[in-house]
């Protein structure tokens, strides 16, 4: 059966309470459901699977220390995304050199409108394509590629599926800013992604090549 | 009352903003339209949706196998 947002809201206030008093297998029952979404936010910061994962066992145990201090006006989703995400930020800053992004912001400015370069026509992928590893990779790898501003607004919001407003927080920066960096995170993805990149997308679907120029 | 055209650039400013409805309805009245007729801002827009869905995909961002096995030790692990 699933929860409607005010019953999980509800379970969860309940889970809190029986952490708080003590009951420790609370705890887990209350953050696994946000497993994925605490591995996700940290990779997108650090992009790799080992750091990532380091990153989310000390976003949980934070969690743990601070869940006291939860107060219940923010969800405990978007709670526990802010922890890791910080978290994430803080380690990328304590210059282990492998974390270290280059610096490829210059190439992606948010001053001026962004020109799609490809203008490929593209059929709906089938789903059934992600299971594949390799499209699974393509896809990583070209999340990846975008520089960090734009990979972490897409994480949290088209990936997570959290709100502009819950993004917007989480990142410390303004609602147009998030919007503008959605945008262009989308159409770089779009462009990085567009068939003709990678012919199995629409393999057995003929799919028109077209440039505007 | 006719639609006041739009150009390309105008489109793919907004199409991020469209595919979030977050734009008045003249400016998507507009956009319609203009989508009808441009075949390269259709493929734009379908290609951005594409996008969304695809990385929105659950199953893009999987955790390393035993994720969860490691995190509730080392929660079992706490003094």
């Amino acid at each position: 059966m699933t929860m409607t947002p005010s019953q999980v809201r509800a379970n969860e206030a309940e889970l809190i309470k029986s952490v708080c008093a003590g009951e420790r297998e609370a705890f887990y029952e209350l953050v696994r459901p946000y497993e994925r979404m605490i591995y996700a936010t940290a990779f997108s910061v650090v992009k790799n699977p080992a750091d990532a994962e380091e990153i989310a066992q000390e976003a949980v145990l934070k969690a743990l220390s601070h869940l006291s201090s939860f107060r219940a006006e923010s969800k405990f989703s978007t709670w526990l995304v802010q922890i890791t995400y910080n978290e994430a930020k803080m380690k990328l800053r304590k210059a282990r050199p492998h974390l270290y992004e280059s610096i490829d912001d210059q190439q992606q400015t948010e001053e001026g409108d962004f020109w799609p370069r490809d203008f490929a026509d593209w059929r709906p992928i089938p789903s059934e394509l992600l299971e594949q590893n390799e499209i699974r990779q393509t896809v990583q790898d070209a999340i990846n590629s975008l520089s960090p501003s734009y990979r972490e607004a897409l994480v949290l919001r088209d990936v997570q599926h959290l709100s502009i407003k819950e993004t917007s927080t989480i990142l410390g920066i303004s609602e147009p800013n998030v919007k503008t960096r959605l945008h262009r995170a989308r159409l770089l993805l779009r462009d990085r992604l567009a068939p003709g990149i990678d012919s199995s997308w629409t393999e057995g679907q003929p799919y028109r090549k077209a440039r505007a120029w | 009352m006719a639609t006041i055209e739009i150009s390309c650039i105008e489109v793919w400013r907004e199409i991020s903003n469209y595919l979030e409805d977050e734009i008045s309805p003249e400016m998507r009245e507009r956009m319609e339209s203009h989508f009808k007729v441009c075949a390269h801002c259709t493929a734009v827009l379908d290609g951005t949706r594409n996008v969304v869905s695809l990385v929105g995909d659950g199953r893009v961002f999987q955790m390393p196998n035993g994720f969860s096995k490691r995190l509730y030790s080392k929660l079992q692990k706490l003094p």
